[in-house]
């Protein structure tokens, strides 16, 4: 085994320490996730020159991402990307795709019913609970302030 | 000139999330719901438009911009159809992207296997 002088081993702790990994992920995160929104944008910007509307041009962006997601995340691509960019993979639409698809794909062996159609729901469930929840308690509030 | 405020802003807002993955003990689904949660309290308060017109799909694609889209949706329904808005509007909002995830998901399962993931 070799010895490690005090330098070299306080060099090896600054190498992995969490501020400089911190740095890096965030790094990471900012790139992809840049890049993802990015591409989203361009895609935006296409289906506002084919002259649709603002509101599907934003539909049809989610469905173009969601559908790149899927076959990434099919191919193993997805989650090999993730394991560098983290958040930048997980916070655009694509990660919310991706965390049903991944378990779609995983628990297909439990079968289409209680394998696929429950554990797609796994990641997107709270999402979609917590999002229609916060909106309904957002709508009372709006409802009230209007009529008063 | 949009291009660009698309990456720095969508990549910003995923930052936020590195940061909170790396600085808390956060799981990645409570971020999400967290994300979401605060996508419609920042359209409720009229703070997400700007960003929105400024970044296009760099405020639309991360998942505040669907807590925004929910948001939004609960003000259209309420306007169009008065109390009964406050169930439905969420959905309504939701259901092309929440529809398109799962029937991507459903054909993913259908057509591939599952990967050794290391």
């Amino acid at each position: 085994m070799k010895h490690l002088s005090k330098k070299e081993y306080s060099e090896l702790t600054q190498k992995f320490s969490p501020p400089s990994k911190v740095g890096r992920n965030c790094l990471w995160a900012f790139a992809v996730g840049g890049a993802i929104c990015l591409l989203g944008e361009i895609l935006r910007q296409n289906f506002l020159s084919m002259g649709m509307e603002k509101d599907l041009a934003g539909l049809a962006v989610s469905t173009s991402l969601i559908a790149l997601s899927a076959i990434t995340t099919a191919l193993g691509w997805y989650h090999r990307l993730a394991c560098h960019a983290g958040a930048g993979t997980l916070v655009p639409i694509t990660g919310f795709a991706n965390a049903v698809v991944s378990p779609a794909i995983e628990f297909k062996c439990e079968g289409m019913v209680t394998g696929v159609g429950s554990k797609m729901f796994v990641i997107a469930g709270p999402v979609i609970v917590y999002g229609v929840l916060a909106s309904e308690v957002y709508g009372i509030i709006w409802y009230f302030m209007n009529r008063f | 000139m949009n291009f660009v405020w698309a990456f720095i802003v969508g990549g910003l807002l995923c930052v936020i999330g590195q940061l909170l993955l790396d600085l808390t003990s956060l799981t990645p689904a409570r971020i999400l719901v967290g994300y979401v949660i605060a996508g419609v309290i920042l359209s409720g308060l009229g703070l997400y438009q700007p960003i929105l017109q400024l970044a296009g799909a760099g405020a639309s694609v991360p998942l505040l911009g669907f807590g925004h889209l929910l948001a939004e949706g609960v003000r259209k329904a309420i306007e169009e159809m008065g109390f009964w808005g406050i169930l439905t509007g969420g959905f309504m909002a939701a259901a092309g992207g929440v529809a398109a995830s799962l029937t991507a998901g459903w054909i993913a399962a259908l057509i591939a296997h599952s990967k050794d993931q290391n």
